[in-house]
């Protein structure tokens, strides 16, 4: 029986993509492991090996086709004695090989600052965040991914400041990963580019060092869950390094990269590190959603004098968002954003996690049920005041979050209203996160583990009382 | 040196290497005045670590306290061979080598008490102090985690164009991590300019060398990564400060690393609270009898008449003028006030 060919998926994360151009014509014969096409997506370009013997029978997705969905039908392959004829009762095949690359989820939890009344402890200095900046009205927007966005903001940077320099593996010669470092490395030479070997505790350890001498690396890390080998040189150096000198120096440097859960790829690789590095006095941390906040954000980030951890998800890299056309455009770190305002109910969530919101708001608007979502946007320093301004104005709060419950961003902010406006509350706080167990392979436990619309939806339901 | 297990004078092992790499070079021939410099420093080192330890068991200082005493030859030859703008970091036996970097006696000893006039304001204590006026970056808690800092001072070193080097210094403890052998071959590969200084006092806090390094010739912990080692006599002022000589001139003219491994030995436990059982007091008496770095320089000043005995008193009492100064002046400064409890943490 003809064999049907499926459009392959590059990633787990892949969706569509683009058949670039087709390498064999119909009626030629292929081998198992010929190269019989090549599709691109945003990221990557790959060919197409045939995985059976056969002749291809027809091209059923012409050269230059954008947008075909993974496992669509691309070709017919033909066994012997089959003809032209037989096309119509081909059968799907495995799809072409793919490859696999890592990614990863949303966050955890939190910090406190308010210390109790302790006799002669001072009062923690309240943090300054400057305003968001106002986007002049008739401002043309793009619409942009955010992996462009993360890119342009790097370039920006670079062309700005001549301390910035960009070291990872594969950041240079492969134009990263992801393709989040593309064309940086032909703009700006193997001098500001640089490609590390696999060997995470060591780069950061440099990054941190040329920080100390004042240079601003940004250290992309291919996933947060390698830089665990690295974390010792985020905690104790980065971070520690201006308490520690009594303010002589620091280190100027951003850590980015993918973070949390992408698709498929398991434990090791699909975990949230917000509430990890949400502990450290010394760093700040920042997880955007949008291409516009990872654009603005990433920018403040280069430019702030401390560690920056700039958490960003697999997922989201394809995501288009609308980015306002600016020559220089800045967001202030440690100032969440009100996603859309509403009277019945807060909803507090960043990065990944507004994925789940903003389709549960759809739902509950049916409802009648009007939320206010909040992005946090920054996890630390934390932004408190907008989260409590909304919960004395709807008077109940829900938190999703990707990453696992225990200690979890959801926690600490719920804690946080528990003190600052228990009396504004009028039902529990529902804290939604990824389920308490290492992410499992299985297609159907690894979407049980994650949070879902489905849990949003019914937490609203609770705090609001709609049974 | 005191084991038949160490090599007796410095030496390069050939084999193996390439044909440019160097030898260990003979002991500098000293002047007069460098001589009496050595002398010195070093004593300068030996006298505050002295009055350190006094301090401690007084409960002014607080907390770990890892003296430098024995090992003064290796800071103080390294130090005569940099220029202005080298730099240098280190793990948490620091003491010595921000003195020999020109740091005030008074900030070390206040930081050690905790007070407001420490480098780091108290904040930091004894493992971790920095000055960037004086280059020197720490002062490391983290065993191995000042050698991937110290390559990404070279990093940026190289990354300006400038010629400074870099002297990052650790132990034989931290010589067996592996962030260690990550910047070996990150700094061999971009040819970065850094001086890698392995100070083998043959004790990892109380695990003797060949109990814990399967290759305890550490001159040659580079070898897989093409760098070259040589092993000094790190009791040696003179042989430092040859070995300094050709390791700065090594890195300045785009070599890339180099590692000195410097055989030198500590007297006084791994920190205040070691009681020292794994090894003899006949080893660490021998040590100090036969090869301690002051009285080789003090021997040799007599000798060759440079210095009558009455000189060299003089010297040991502006030393410890300068330590009672700085100790008086550790014990009377305020604490910092409270409200640098929440400063320096975010700028």
């Amino acid at each position: 029986m003809p064999i049907e060919i499926l459009m392959p998926a590059l990633s787990p994360t892949m969706e569509e993509g683009n058949l670039a151009k087709w390498l064999k014509n119909e009626g030629d014969k292929v081998a198992p492991g010929d190269v019989i096409a090549e599709i691109e997506t945003d990221k990557a370009t790959m060919e197409v090996e045939a995985v059976d013997e056969g002749t291809l029978g027809k091209i059923l997705i012409p050269a230059g086709s954008e947008g075909v969905k993974v496992n669509t039908p691309i070709a017919v392959l033909l066994g012997e004695g089959e003809s032209a004829e037989d096309v119509a009762k081909a059968a799907p095949a495995a799809s072409s090989a793919a490859k696999n690359e890592p990614e990863i989820p949303a966050p955890a939890s939190a910090q406190v600052d308010g210390a109790g009344k302790g006799a002669a402890v001072p009062a923690a200095p309240k943090v300054e965040v400057a305003a968001d900046p106002d986007i002049p009205a008739g401002t043309e927007m793009v619409s942009m991914t955010v992996r462009e966005a993360l890119r342009d903001a790097m370039a920006e940077e670079m062309r700005r400041d001549e301390d910035v320099f960009v070291m990872g593996e594969e950041v240079a010669e492969y134009q990263g990963a992801y393709k989040i470092t593309q064309g940086l490395l032909q703009e700006f030479g193997a001098r500001r580019v640089v490609d590390t070997p696999i060997t995470e505790h060591g780069f950061a350890g440099v990054g941190v060092g040329a920080a100390m001498a004042g240079l601003k690396p940004i250290v992309e890390f291919m996933t947060f869950n390698f830089a665990m080998q690295a974390i010792d040189q985020i905690v104790n150096s980065a971070a520690k390094t201006l308490y520690m000198s009594g303010g002589q120096m620091g280190a100027p440097i951003v850590f980015r990269g993918p973070n949390g859960a992408a698709a498929r790829v398991a434990a090791q690789h699909s975990q949230c590190y917000a509430a990890w590095y949400s502990h450290i006095p010394g760093l700040k941390v920042v997880m955007p959603y949008t291409a516009a906040d990872a654009k603005g954000l990433l920018k403040a980030a280069i430019r702030d004098p401390n560690p920056v951890i700039f958490l960003e998800n697999e997922i989201l890299y394809s995501h288009s968002f609308d980015v306002p056309k600016l020559d220089d455009f800045v967001l202030p770190i440690g100032k969440a954003r009100i996603h859309k305002q509403g009277k019945d109910v807060t909803i507090v969530s960043f990065g990944i996690g507004m994925t789940y919101v903003l389709k549960a708001e759809a739902e509950l608007r049916e409802m009648g049920i009007d939320a206010e979502i909040i992005d946090l946007r920054t996890i630390r320093p934390l932004d408190y005041d907008t989260i409590i301004e909304s919960v004395k104005k709807t008077n109940r709060l829900v938190v999703v979050e990707e990453g696992f419950p225990q200690n979890s961003i959801g926690d600490h902010i719920a804690n946080q209203v528990s003190q600052r406006a228990f009396d504004h509350l009028d039902a529990p706080v529902i804290t939604i996160a990824g389920k308490d167990v290492p992410m499992p392979y299985a297609a159907n436990l690894e979407k049980l583990a994650l949070p879902s619309v489905d849990e949003v939806v019914e937490a609203v339901k609770a705090v609001t009382y709609r049974g | 040196m005191a084991s038949a297990a160490r090599k007796a004078s410095a030496k390069s092992r050939a084999d193996g290497k390439p044909s440019s790499a160097p030898m260990a070079p003979k002991p500098a021939e000293f002047t007069k005045d460098q001589d009496l410099k050595a002398y010195r420093d070093m004593l300068l080192i030996r006298r505050f670590e002295e009055k350190a330890g006094q301090l401690y068991g007084m409960g002014f200082i607080g907390g770990f306290c890892h003296l430098y005493i024995g090992q003064e030859a290796v800071v103080t030859g390294m130090q005569m061979s940099l220029r202005e703008g080298d730099q240098m970091i280190t793990a948490y036996r620091d003491h010595g080598h921000m003195l020999a970097m020109d740091m005030s006696p008074r900030g070390v000893m206040a930081e050690l008490t905790g007070r407001r006039g420490g480098y780091s304001k108290g904040k930091g204590g004894s493992m971790h102090m920095f000055s960037k006026e004086k280059n020197f970056y720490g002062g490391h808690g983290i065993v191995g985690a000042q050698v991937s800092l110290g390559t990404g001072l070279a990093f940026a070193n190289r990354y300006r164009g400038n010629d400074n080097v870099t002297l990052t210094y650790f132990g034989d403890g931290a010589a067996n991590q592996g962030q260690v052998y990550e910047s070996f071959n990150m700094a061999s590969l971009w040819k970065l300019p850094v001086i890698y200084i392995i100070e083998n006092n043959r004790y990892a806090m109380g695990t003797s060398v060949t109990r814990s390094s399967a290759e305890t010739d550490f001159s040659q912990r580079g070898s897989s990564f093409k760098i070259p080692g040589i092993q000094i006599d790190g009791m040696d002022v003179r042989a430092v400060k040859a070995a300094g000589d050709l390791a700065t001139e090594w890195c300045r003219s785009g070599k890339g690393p180099i590692i000195l491994e410097m055989l030198t030995y500590r007297y006084r436990g791994h920190s205040m609270s070691d009681p020292a059982k794994y090894r003899s007091k006949e080893e660490v008496q021998k040590m100090r009898s036969e090869h301690d770095p002051i009285e080789q320089v003090k021997a040799r000043l007599l000798d060759k008449k440079w210095a009558s005995e009455d000189d060299l008193k003089a010297i040991d009492r502006e030393v410890r003028d300068i330590v009672a100064d700085s100790a008086e002046f550790a014990q009377t400064d305020p604490e910092p006030d409270v409200s640098e409890l929440y400063t320096d943490i975010l700028l």
